[in-house]
């Protein structure tokens, strides 16, 4: 498939042609993490940039170690590390990234809409590692590759997002994809961490977790941010632990093949109960290695757009 | 009649051919063209058949100085509200230092009489507390004396009701009204964006309609039982226009204002794909929904909105070329709300009747400002105007230094071309 896209802001931008095609280069990546050595020449002599003005760990690595894969020559530019911390503007930023001349650039930020600040001002490739509350495209994308590895098809499947949905750019990347993908998807959280326009989403919208369970063939728990307690958007962690938290009783609800997974990371006993995270039904660690896989399709598509053209 | 010292002649007054007869400053006389004319030693402006329309008065224009000149200042604020069609426009307090004492008030003053000494007219407003905190009044007496007009806490509204009231108490000793700017101090303040639709997909925390609304309804309860004028900023939702429309049935002592930006925009703009989190269309109150917009139309054409106003807001570049969030609220509107309000006008949306009444009879009704409707007597403020020039927005034909317009690239109809102040030309 010839890559026209230059920057990944959002997965709505993206066609389900284009989705599979991800896919499909991530499955073909996947078999090289079986073998002893894992690294492709691809984008030998390529550099990508990792700006990450928020601080994150997992999804950090996980570019890194899928430009490295690759045989890319990774960068970090954190916000703590860098001369780009105080006082800078997001447009010197860029500026100065820019006269670095890098292949593609993995941003990271806690303002919405930043990703497409930067992609406008950037002759490179944009890939939006999470923007404020707006998207999360790598990681709806590494969800629904873990689910389609699965099942193949997502179309008919019921998927029950759960938790912080008004904060989250994970829920708002995943609703779109999924429901791209022909996936029902069910939205369960309390009120006050709902968007106020959710009743036009695309979405059933449940306020009652064992309800939302019901019949459900995935469950995707959404990390709660611990500050929204002092947000006053929830009275305390325990009561929302007894109404939200998932458990073992809600495999039973559901299917005893319900399939569950947490971007990461964890708060253990919060949103999910420790025990269920460890059965059989959590996928929680094949995010994580679809996450490698998806991200160096992603890294490869985007990066050689030029060259197939 | 007294000496004739100004005459302009064949200029286009509501679809009429006419002259227009200027002794001292003031109208003497306006009647259908004459083939010939006795002049005497009266300057004669040939209007060529352009559209003669009153000087427009801006009741809410925020000029930057002093304190962030970078942004305006007085010389370049008045220029843009010369050149936009303004002779009287009144500015807010935010300003650094804040305009809560007579000496600043002076400053302003000043500094509008060494560089525009013929006008547009400048009717600074007082803070309604000192330093804009909403704690302690600040003193009016001095303030109205140094020459403001208003009262308004505009930029940081007053939190508490009590002081509010107390503030509206004290300032009708004066005889001054005061403006509010409508904002429940909790409910998402100052977010730049409508809460909705847009707010949820884009992810960006939004500021409700209600926050404004429930304002608008606190004010109309205050005003009522205290039997005191409050003068509503910056109307942008459907919900206040219907609050309002009750208030005024019930005669209740209410006046508003809206934007040509709630006019002619909605949240919409933040999720089109070319404009996408464009910092340029982040204003507070934020820009609202289609119905909101229909509203503000509805409520301005059947005057229970009273008057448009352009809530100029200038802001450096820089400042507005930055992560959404980080952004300051605001767009500025002097040159543009001509072209912008009269464009409604020709497209039959706006009554040309409203359009005279929210621009020039009703503002200066509410604050008592000197106005022109060309009857004899009537400041002679007026301006020619090009309907049919088109002009594109863009830094170069901006004269206001704020540059943060969603309007950059577009391409408006209409331009002023000579503008009369009591009869001297400014423009
Ligand atoms: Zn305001």
């Amino acid at each position: 498939m010839k890559w026209l896209h230059k920057d990944l802001l959002d997965v709505s931008r993206l066609s389900k042609a284009e989705v599979m095609a991800i896919f499909e280069t991530a499955g073909r990546f996947q078999e090289l993490q079986e073998r002893p050595v894992k690294k492709v020449p691809t984008l030998k002599g390529r550099s990508v940039v990792l700006f990450f003005a928020e601080p994150s760990t997992r999804t950090k690595t996980s570019f890194d170690v899928a430009g490295k894969r690759l045989s890319a020559d990774t960068f970090s530019l954190a916000k703590s590390s860098s001369s780009l911390t105080k006082g800078e503007s997001l447009k010197d930023t860029a500026l100065t990234l820019q006269a670095m001349a890098p292949d593609a650039i993995v941003i990271r930020h806690w303002c919405s809409g930043a990703a497409r600040f930067m992609a406008d001002r950037l002759d490179c490739s944009v890939i939006n590692a999470g923007d404020g509350r707006h998207a999360h495209p790598t990681q709806a994308l590494l969800d629904s590759f873990t689910l389609h590895q699965e099942w193949g098809d997502l179309s008919g499947r019921t998927i029950l997002i759960l938790g912080d949905i008004a904060h989250s750019r994970v829920a708002r990347s995943n609703v779109i994809l999924l429901n791209m993908l022909g996936a029902k998807v069910r939205l369960c959280g309390p009120r006050t961490l709902l968007p106020p326009a959710v009743r036009n989403w695309p979405v059933e919208v449940y306020s009652d977790l064992d309800e939302a369970v019901r019949g459900v063939d995935a469950v995707m728990c959404l990390r709660l941010q611990l500050e929204r307690q002092k947000d006053g958007l929830l009275p305390d962690l325990r009561e929302y632990a007894r109404t939200y938290g998932l458990g073992m009783k809600h495999v039973e609800l559901a299917n005893p093949d319900v399939r569950i997974m947490h971007p990461g990371p964890l708060n253990r006993g919060v949103e999910i109960s420790s025990e269920l995270a460890d059965t059989a039904n959590s996928l929680i660690l094949d995010q994580v290695a679809s996450g490698v896989v998806v991200r160096m399709a992603l890294l490869f598509l985007y990066m050689t757009r030029k060259g197939e053209e | 009649m007294a000496k004739i010292d100004l005459i302009v002649r064949r200029a286009k007054l509501d679809g009429q051919d006419v002259d227009v007869f200027v002794s001292e400053g003031k109208i003497a006389e306006v009647k259908p063209s004459a083939e010939t004319l006795e002049a005497g030693d009266a300057v004669v402006e040939e209007a060529f058949g352009l559209t003669l329309l009153p000087s427009m008065t801006d009741v809410h224009v925020h000029l930057r100085e002093p304190g962030f000149e970078y942004k305006e200042d007085v010389e370049s604020g008045l220029r843009a509200a010369a050149w936009g069609g303004f002779s009287n426009i009144m500015c807010m307090a935010n300003t650094k230092p804040v305009n809560d004492n007579g000496a600043v008030t002076e400053f302003m003053l000043d500094k509008a009489r060494k560089h525009w000494p013929d006008g547009p007219r400048l009717f600074p407003i007082g803070a309604l507390t000192k330093g804009l905190q909403g704690k302690e009044l600040a003193p009016m007496g001095e303030l109205a004396e140094a020459g403001c007009a208003a009262f308004s806490n505009d930029g940081v509204p007053v939190e508490s009701t009590k002081i509010f009231r107390l503030a509206v108490e004290y300032a009708s000793d004066w005889d001054r009204v005061v403006i509010d700017h409508c904002e429940d101090p909790y409910l998402g303040v100052a977010a730049g964006v409508n809460e909705g639709e847009v707010s949820s997909r884009l992810g960006l925390p939004g500021q409700p309609d209600v926050a404004e609304a429930m304002q608008v309804a606190r004010d109309i309860l205050l005003a009522e039982y205290l039997d005191l004028p409050i003068h509503l900023a910056h109307i942008s939702c459907r919900r206040s226009a219907d609050l309002i429309r009750f208030a005024k049935s019930r005669g209740v002592k209410i006046s508003a204002e809206t934007t040509p930006h709630y006019l002619t925009m909605t949240e919409n703009i933040l999720e089109a794909e070319a404009t996408e989190f464009d910092a340029l269309a982040k204003v507070n109150p934020p820009l609202r929904t289609e119905d909101d917009r229909q509203a503000m139309i509805e409520a301005l054409n059947d005057g229970t909105i009273d008057c448009l106003a352009t809530d100029h807001a200038p802001h450096a570049g820089y400042e507005k070329e930055t992560e959404f969030d980080v952004a300051p609220c605001g767009i500025t509107g002097l040159d543009t709300a001509l072209s912008v309000t009269w464009g409604l006008v020709r497209d039959g949306v706006l009554t040309r009747e409203a359009f005279l009444r929210a621009w020039t009879t009703a503002p200066c009704g509410i604050f008592k400002l000197p106005v022109n409707a060309f009857k004899p007597g009537d400041p002679a403020d007026f301006f020619l105007f090009d309907e049919d020039e088109d002009w594109t927005v863009s830094p170069a034909t901006l004269h206001s230094k704020g540059k943060n317009t969603p309007l950059l690239g577009s391409v408006l109809k209409g331009r002023v071309k000579t503008h009369f102040i009591a009869g001297k030309k400014v423009v």
